[in-house]
């Protein structure tokens, strides 16, 4: 798959491959210390946050801390939250 | 504020645990993902164990005539956001649009997990809700209905990956496939709604003034439905 920014899709096919092998080869294994690939990643982020402030991407929404989503729904299936307890 | 509607499909893949979140990684381009344009891992830790990633998808968006006064045709944005625990073995992942937000949200969880049997099951829920005033029930109802007819079609797109990623699994491609409706009465009226809506407009109770009010539902249903497939993340 091709990255957002034309010129970061060399760095994301090198970064993936390294992160492919890292998740085999140690993650699963239950090796966890991710260092391997980190030097290509921060040059494929620097890459890759470029691209997305010239296409004018929302950085606040993807900035946040990554969620599984699943309190949002959680609470939307109640009423009302009652913020007497807790 | 509008609340979601909700629909959930359960997969089963011929495949354990670690080939699946192998592959997971690895999903895009296949054949059923075309609209597909690009991915980026945009976040990535580990923490307490457990992988944490953001990834930036973004997506064709043929948008239709009367969409235009709302969004231009730029590609449409998704991000995904997922909680690998190894430990546990799921794989939660969350996903949904950013931009456009008024129009229609669609929210989708799926969460990987390792059945007993050694194959791997993957529930998967979708919210949908839009703030579109008057489109609002019949783009939930009909995101849905899109969504459930996508639902084979999603899971044969992660097998073709899965089938190249590991070929001794040649043969054994059969998945099948639970669907059932959270609020399939809140969908029957939704129906009705949209039609009403629509009718109240034309007023008249001419006949001509009624085949106007069908044919604006089906206008109505069809860009419903093509919104939330633009929307949705697949395959």
């Amino acid at each position: 798959m091709n990255s957002l920014g034309d010129d970061c899709t060399e760095l994301k096919k090198q970064y993936d491959a390294c992160f492919n092998s890292w998740f085999s080869e140690h993650f699963l294994k239950g090796r966890h210390d991710d260092s391997l690939c980190a030097p290509i990643f921060k040059v494929y982020q620097d890459c890759v946050k470029r691209a997305m402030r010239e296409q004018k991407i929302e950085l606040r929404e993807i900035e946040s801390e990554i969620t599984t989503g699943e309190q949002n729904h959680e609470q939307q299936q109640q009423e009302k939250p009652d913020h007497t307890k807790s | 504020m509008v609340t979601a509607s909700q629909c959930t499909t359960e997969t089963v893949f011929d495949y354990s645990w670690k080939q699946v979140v192998q592959a997971y990684w690895n999903r895009y381009p296949n054949p059923s993902s075309t609209h597909v344009l690009t991915e980026d891992t945009i976040q990535r830790e580990v923490r307490d164990g457990k992988l944490y990633s953001r990834r930036l998808l973004s997506k064709t968006n043929p948008v239709p005539n009367w969409g235009k006064r709302f969004y231009n045709n730029a590609p449409v944005k998704i991000v995904e956001d997922s909680i690998l625990d190894p430990q546990k073995k799921t794989l939660v992942t969350f996903t949904r649009n950013i931009g456009f937000k008024k129009i229609m949200n669609v929210d989708e969880i799926v969460e990987y997990s390792e059945q007993q049997d050694g194959r791997t099951l993957a529930v998967r829920r979708a919210y949908i809700s839009s703030q579109v005033f008057g489109f609002s029930r019949a783009i939930r109802a009909f995101g849905i209905e899109r969504f459930k007819s996508n639902c084979n079609k999603a899971a044969s797109g992660f097998n073709y990956v899965l089938r190249n990623m590991f070929p001794k699994n040649v043969g054994e491609t059969g998945t099948y496939k639970l669907s059932k409706d959270v609020n399939e009465n809140e969908t029957a009226a939704a129906s009705t709604t949209g039609t009403s809506q629509i009718q109240q407009a034309t007023v008249n109770k001419t006949e001509a003034l009624k085949m106007a009010g069908k044919a604006g539902y089906e206008y109505l249903k069809n860009h419903a439905i093509k919104l939330a497939q633009i929307f949705s993340i697949k395959n």
